[in-house]
């Protein structure tokens, strides 16, 4: 069953208790589970968990192919939570600056602007300019289609690729699938974010002629699994599009939308979501709303950050590390 | 010299209190039309609006306000009415409530939101 029965998180995002019935908490392993800034990595080979440092890791090196995700950038956003986005965009473009061996390519998981103005859209590709990793994939968030429908979006983000729809694809890299799923147009009233049947449909079609060995990596805006539905945080239809994808060996969802770290392993599909460069919202329920979580000017860097994700042949799965902008 | 001062004083302090007096009491003139206002207006705060059902008559107009940080849309359901563009912290949208109904409505950017207002005659 695709489905988040019920987690038990603490205030620093650890998973404490998981009820799904995968398995995993049997082997105790969701109590240390990734938490924003620990910079741990995290690999699971043959189904055996195991962690390094992030400064010891070797797999950045190894790496067959790496890349790197980042979110929620939210360019034009000035509010208390951060007055200054654009400069804590600029420091997570100066992470991979920095990086010994550059990220093959960037994903960014939506949210690109606050408001879908243009000019906000024209600052964010001004500023990515300044990183050295050129190619770039976009999924849309709901604030980049907020009074268009995303015509904007599609016709400044989607150039190098073959979109469907209102801007689906896949394209292929280094014997790895990857998917770019939308979910955050044509949504209905008291639902959450959606799919909807023609891109489930192209999904379908999309992964049919695959062996089930090849690694599919899926991202989208908004989590496609249920981790708070009182806050829209699901998909509603995400269950058929799990579903296509269950003969899979390995399979990696990275989603935005929440502003802070959590992560999910059923079966083979392994769930995770990816830190903002802009600002953090609360722990699922902490709050009267999931609005801008206002932090301490000291403590906001540790709260925002980005994805490195790497993939090794012959590993079962990928290996995802997140690491904080402090 | 001194009890002049004092006089100054009082006369000043008297003149103050007048002053504060009108400033009230032409505030509360103003509030009272804007009470008359805001009974037609829904606050957008913490995800939800309130109220979430409204009453008003046919004819009337009907205005939300977002005290969010998050921008919020407010659009019909069944296309009742003309959806609003996203509303900024503050930004407000007005419609004229027309023929006796109920029109249910939601934010198309956090579809969660949902609300109703109900136009009598």
């Amino acid at each position: 069953m695709v489905g988040n029965k019920r987690i038990k998180m603490n205030n620093h995002n650890h998973i404490l208790v998981n009820e799904n019935p995968d398995g995993i908490d049997r082997r105790g392993f969701l109590k240390c589970m990734v938490w924003a800034g620990t910079g741990v990595l995290w690999t699971i080979s043959g189904g055996v968990l195991t962690s390094k440092l992030l400064g010891t890791a070797t797999a950045g090196s190894e790496a067959e192919l790496s890349f790197l995700q980042i979110s929620d950038s939210h360019i034009g956003f000035s509010k208390e939570a951060n007055k200054d986005v654009t400069a804590t965009f600029k420091i997570a473009l100066d992470r991979i600056n920095a990086m010994p061996t550059p990220p093959s390519f960037l994903i960014h998981t939506g949210d690109i602007t606050q408001l879908s103005k243009p000019e906000e859209f024209d600052t964010f590709d001004q500023v990515l300019k300044s990183c050295r990793t050129k190619d770039a994939f976009y999924v849309p968030g709901e604030h980049d289609v907020l009074n268009d429908g995303g015509r904007v979006y599609r016709e400044r983000y989607l150039k190098g690729v073959e979109a469907k729809g209102s801007g689906w694809y896949s394209f292929n890299k280094n014997g790895v699938h990857f998917i770019g799923l939308v979910n955050v147009l044509d949504l209905q009233a008291g639902g959450l974010g959606q799919l909807g049947d023609e891109q489930l449909e192209w999904l379908e079609a999309d992964v049919k002629g695959l062996g089930t060995s090849t690694p599919i990596v899926v991202f989208a805006h908004i989590p496609l699994w249920t981790v708070y539905p009182q806050w829209g945080w699901g998909t509603s239809d995400s269950e058929r599009a799990l579903g296509y994808l269950k003969r899979f060996g390995s399979v990696t969802v990275l989603n935005g939308h929440i502003h802070q770290v959590l992560q999910k392993i059923e079966g083979n599909i392994t769930f995770h979501t990816a830190m903002s460069t802009a600002f953090p919202q609360p722990a699922p329920g902490t709050a009267p709303s999931p609005g801008p979580l206002k932090v301490p000017v000291e403590k906001l860097r540790s709260m925002l950050g980005l994805t490195s994700v790497q993939y090794k042949q012959g590993k079962a799965a990928l290996a995802v590390v997140d690491s904080n902008l402090s | 010299m001194r009890t002049y001062s004092n006089k100054l004083t009082v006369l000043l302090a008297t003149l103050i209190i007048l002053n504060l007096w009108v400033a009230v009491f032409g505030d509360g003139m103003k509030n009272m039309d804007e009470i008359t206002a805001r009974q037609n207006r829904i606050e957008i705060k913490d995800f939800a609006f309130n109220p979430q059902t409204l009453t008003v008559k046919s004819g009337e107009k009907v205005t939300w306000i977002n005290r969010d940080e998050e921008p919020h849309t407010v659009v019909s359901v069944d296309k009742q009415f003309n959806k609003s563009t996203a509303l900024d912290t503050d930004q407000t949208f007005t419609i004229t409530a027309g023929a006796p109904g109920t029109y249910s409505y939601f934010c198309s950017v956090h579809p969660k939101m949902t609300g109703t207002i109900v136009v009598e005659k």
